[in-house]
């Protein structure tokens, strides 16, 4: 087998998880696509492992390693993104503007929270003109 | 194209046909291509259960290319703790999070441009330096099973044991620090201000109610 298909392909996944972790707001979403990145890496071990005809076996060795410690990731990030959700009431990251405890948003400091509100529940304060342009600007980045 | 006149090139050499793919091949670029619109379709649906739901065709595409490259453990392994836990697991998180069914407007975020000119820049970049490099790569998958259970027991603990038992620690020690993270502290609870004060079974603390009306 031509070792591009394979290298190409995880390439193409990685790309993909990437675009997935920096556009979905949805924190298990981006998890998800994490998991993506994770098997277009692991697809690029079991290739080159095949390929070089390790007498260790140190692609496949490695890549169940990755395949555990995806498991490990996995469980710590769905607890973590279950204790912001019980203790504000949302996963979606670009709500979750500071990493104070959630009674610091009565500051003008924890402006974000409103940000990119779609439902506009809470409207932007009017003395912060740069709010939703800053939250914009940092999503995307 | 260039790659496939250099292709035509090797092919006299190498003794391989870049364009004419043995079956191997054919059978891993389709499902290559499936694998990889599941993943597209993971990263963009707008519905959030569906995105599980396609994960699982992407994560079994890959199991089914692992067969593919004679890698019969590490396919198995990847449906039984990927398809059978992960996606169980993001399913209940979806759950639990309360994730709406049906399409949800706000699925993406606002930064969506940047990340699509990111992701194509960076897809471009790999697949030409990839290209360029293993163009004349060749994988024999001839011969006995490179990747059986026995020979990948054997290597595993023969070779990796201190990695392997190092990793059942780690393993351990994520797991309990998850039970950790999860459980609800009552005497913190109704020992502090506001925070978790009203942190009910619902999971809903009573800011949010007051956020949201």
């Amino acid at each position: 087998m031509h070792l591009v298909y394979p290298a190409v392909l995880s390439a193409l996944l990685f790309c993909t998880g990437v675009y997935g972790v920096l556009a979905r707001r949805n924190a298990i979403l981006v998890l998800m696509s994490v998991e993506l990145m994770l098997n277009a890496v692991n697809l690029n071990l079991v290739a080159f492992d095949a390929w070089l005809r390790d007498s260790l076996h140190a692609g496949q060795a490695l890549t169940l390693f990755v395949i555990a410690i995806a498991a490990a990731e996995i469980g710590i990030g769905l607890a973590i993104v279950l204790m912001v959700h019980r203790a504000r009431g949302t996963s979606d990251i670009d709500r979750l503007r500071d990493t104070s405890e959630p009674a610091m948003d009565r500051f003008p400091d924890g402006t974000g929270l409103s940000g990119t509100d779609p439902s506009g529940a809470a409207p932007a304060r009017p003395d912060d003109p740069a709010g939703p342009a800053a939250t914009n600007a940092e999503a995307g980045a | 194209m260039n790659l496939a006149t250099h292709g035509a090139a090797l092919q006299a050499a190498a003794g391989h046909g870049f364009l004419s793919p043995s079956g191997v091949e054919i059978v891993f670029l389709l499902v290559g291509v499936v694998t990889l619109g599941a993943a597209v379709l993971t990263v963009t649906t707008r519905q959030l259960v569906h995105a599980a739901l396609w994960l699982v065709v992407a994560l079994g595409g890959l199991a089914v290319e692992y067969l593919l490259l004679t890698a019969e453990f590490i396919a198995w392994v990847q449906v039984l703790i990927y398809v059978g836990s992960i996606v169980v697991l993001l399913l209940f998180g979806l759950m639990l999070t309360k994730a709406p069914i049906g399409r949800s407007p706000d699925a993406d975020s606002a930064g969506r441009p940047a990340a699509l000119a990111v992701a194509v820049a960076a897809a471009a970049t790999l697949v030409w330096v990839v290209t360029d490099a293993f163009r004349a790569t060749w994988i024999d998958l001839d011969g006995p099973a490179h990747g059986s259970t026995k020979v990948t027991g054997q290597a595993l603990f023969r070779h990796w044991v201190l990695p392997f038992e190092a990793l059942s620690v780690l393993l351990l020690a994520a797991l309990v620090g998850a039970i950790v993270l999860s459980r609800k502290y009552a005497a913190e609870a109704g020992a502090g201000p506001d925070a978790g004060a009203g942190t009910d079974a619902g999971g809903r603390a009573p800011r949010t109610g007051e956020r949201q009306s």
